[in-house]
């Protein structure tokens, strides 16, 4: 992974914040027992930012979250927030409030004194507490629910009750677990932007945690893809999607063709590969190595399956398209390499020509710039499929 | 036809359930009767004469001046009750927060032994605590009734809160502490409150077992009656008829404090669905 910017640069440098705000993990690990849930893990979150921690689950993605949040205490390593450390802080000592993935509501108090408990907890002066309250239920669209019990609500109106009982408190970061995981589809796209919308009136640093890629990379400014306690990368969605450091990320974020390459060294610009007998061009800028055993990636809808002309400059595969499945926006292809493997091509329906029928045999083409080269030993055999 | 065999089948599970209900509640009602009833002279409270109920009003109007010390013994048991309750009910409670909060060197077997006292005979119970307190030298009376009490009814506290506490999400203790809430006042705004309807039951059971109960008494009583002993001997000579004046008091007591619990849930759950 020394192929990997390192992770406390990369964030800063993508939001150009200073280091001193935010919070910040240095050399963080947690292990219960034999077990080591998260490894030696620094980053650092930028005031303000919208920050997605992306993993499958048992990546350490939770385990990080509720020792921010004071739940858990790390084995080793600091955690500071605006400069203050507060590795060994309880948790009602932390200016960090959570949104629990079961929502964890009082059930016993109204959704009114939910909300409040917070302030209550933090001896504000009473005649601040209800305008405070109700205000937040208005942001979060309960006005009218303040006398309910959670139990009267449904999924999506008890996850905004959480949501409100959090950031009534202005938490210094907003800390949420899956806070979507329990709705259903419609409903989660729909919070998707609801919280993206929350977060920029009230400008607090949200951490997100989630197994949903998509979910982190609509939502979030800043992705870090977990994998085994580490962090794979960490980076703005685009650039992680584009530009993934290994082939569990590539997997991980969307789907993505690998080849098994040899990278020959820089030639001009490029870098040279060998793979399965041709020779192909990556841009050195899309390289993570120049020499040595490498994965060829390519993103399904950066394909072009054609029946005439490869374009000028396109690297290209021959092979036989094998499945052909229609899907409304696009067309899916699953083309055999002469090598055996197959390839995943998205054609978009643009309306320019039929779709193809199996058993086709087909040019697979694509401009060197939409490739990319990874290590080999980044491990594919760990990479996941997406959720 | 078909249609009076399955109004048959869609109603004859309530059938059962109401003959059930009148073979539990025919004896409260008779109760309930002989209080409103006076006794021939030289009959027992157990009979009504040929001639039916004399109804009378004595019973409950006079209702201390049945037998000397009848309203005595009542006060006793509950006082024995109160005390009992409220220290079996702080006992368990701690006990069962140990025992579902903490893991702790013998807590498997402390949940286990906490059956022991439901399981074993309360005959055995009584003459084993007999045999304790006599070659103790610890003197018979108020004192043993309260303790043999307090011993069987941690218990059935212990159990009661348990399954309440077990069925609470730790994740809303969590919670608390995550906006603010110091472990004190955790346990003060959030465990407590929800752990103590189960409280409250175990409070209500402990008395009732305690108010209830005779054999463990009668071993460790010394010369205190309480109102199940008294009972027990005045039967030897004629139950007094105030006898059946108190249990249907007792009952109608136990019957308010549910219809009450009961009617405040259903007021809440109905005002939750219309608003």
């Amino acid at each position: 992974m020394s192929v990997a910017p390192t992770p406390v640069a990369a964030s800063a440098a993508a939001t150009g914040a200073p280091a001193t705000g935010g919070l910040t993990l240095t050399g963080v690990t947690k292990r219960f027992g034999a077990f080591v849930a998260v490894d030696d893990l620094s980053l650092h979150i930028p005031e303000g930012s919208f920050f997605a921690l992306l993993g499958a689950s048992g990546c350490g993605k939770t385990t990080t979250l509720r020792m921010v949040a004071g739940l858990e205490e790390p084995t080793t390593g600091a955690i500071t927030l605006g400069g203050a450390d507060i590795t060994r802080m309880r948790p009602y000592q932390r200016p960090v409030n959570t949104v629990f993935q079961s929502y964890a509501l009082f059930p016993h108090m109204t959704v009114e004194q939910n909300v409040a408990f917070g302030l209550q907890q933090r001896k504000v002066k009473r005649a601040e507490i209800k305008p405070a309250v109700q205000a937040m239920l208005d942001l979060v669209q309960l006005a009218d629910y303040g006398h309910r019990r959670p139990a009267q609500l449904s999924g999506g109106q008890q996850q905004r009750v959480a949501l409100a009982r959090a950031l009534v408190n202005h938490p210094q970061v907003l800390l949420l677990d899956e806070p979507l995981g329990a709705l259903d589809l419609k409903l989660r796209r729909q919070m998707q932007i609801e919280l993206k919308r929350i977060q920029t009136e009230v400008g607090l640093t949200f951490v997100h945690v989630t197994h949903d890629q998509e979910e982190a990379m609509t939502m979030a400014d800043t992705v870090a893809v977990m994998n085994a306690g580490r962090i794979e990368q960490l980076g703005p969605p685009t650039e992680i999607y584009e530009f993934p450091a290994s082939a569990f990320v590539a997997n991980f974020l969307g789907q993505s063709n690998l080849l098994t390459a040899q990278a020959q060294g820089p030639s001009g610009a490029d870098v040279a590969v060998e793979a399965y007998g041709s020779r192909f061009a990556v841009p050195a800028a899309r390289s993570r190595i120049t020499s040595g055993p490498a994965h060829l990636g390519v993103r399904p809808e950066k394909l072009h399956v054609t029946t005439e002309v490869v374009p000028e400059g396109h690297n290209a595969v021959p092979g036989v398209i094998t499945d052909s499945s229609y899907v409304g926006v696009s067309t899916q292809y699953l083309v055999r390499a002469p090598w055996g493997d197959e390839l995943a091509v998205f054609a978009p329906n643009s309306g320019t020509g039929g779709p193809l029928h199996p058993g086709t045999e087909v040019t697979v083409h694509w401009h060197p710039a939409h490739s990319f080269l990874l290590s080999a030993e980044s491990g594919a055999e760990t990479a996941a499929e997406p959720v | 036809m078909r249609r009076v065999t399955r109004w048959i089948a869609d109603h004859w599970i309530m059938g059962v359930g109401l003959v059930v209900l009148a073979y539990m509640a025919l004896p409260i009602a008779v109760i309930a009767l002989l209080s409103f009833n006076k006794p021939d002279s030289n009959k027992t409270t157990y009979l009504l004469d040929d001639s039916g109920v004399h109804w009378t009003l004595d019973n409950w109007t006079n209702i201390c001046s049945g037998a000397d010390d009848m309203c005595g013994s009542l006060w006793v048991s509950l006082q024995v009750g109160f005390i009992a309750t409220v220290i079996a009910t702080i006992l368990g409670t701690l006990i069962a927060f140990a025992l579902v909060r903490h893991r702790f060197f013998g807590r498997s077997a402390m949940n286990v032994l906490i059956f022991l006292p439901m399981a074993t005979p309360e005959i055995v119970m009584g003459s084993s605590l007999l045999t304790l307190f006599v070659s103790g030298q610890v003197g018979l009376g108020f004192g043993t009734i309260v303790i043999a009490h307090v011993m069987f009814c941690i218990s059935f506290v212990v159990v009661t809160v348990k399954a309440r506490l077990a069925g609470l999400d730790p994740r809303l203790q969590e919670a608390a502490m995550d906006l603010y809430a110091t472990p004190f006042a955790t346990f003060r705004r959030v465990t407590l409150p929800l752990v103590m309807p189960g409280i409250v039951s175990a409070a209500l059971l402990s008395f009732s077992l305690s108010f209830d109960d005779y054999i463990i008494t009668t071993f460790n009583s010394g010369g205190v009656r309480t109102f199940p002993l008294f009972v027990w001997g005045a039967n030897q000579r004629g139950i007094p008829p105030q006898v059946n004046a108190i249990a249907t008091g007792m009952f109608v007591i136990a019957f308010v404090i549910v219809a009450v619990g009961q009617l405040r849930n259903a007021r809440r759950s109905r005002r939750a669905a219309t608003s």
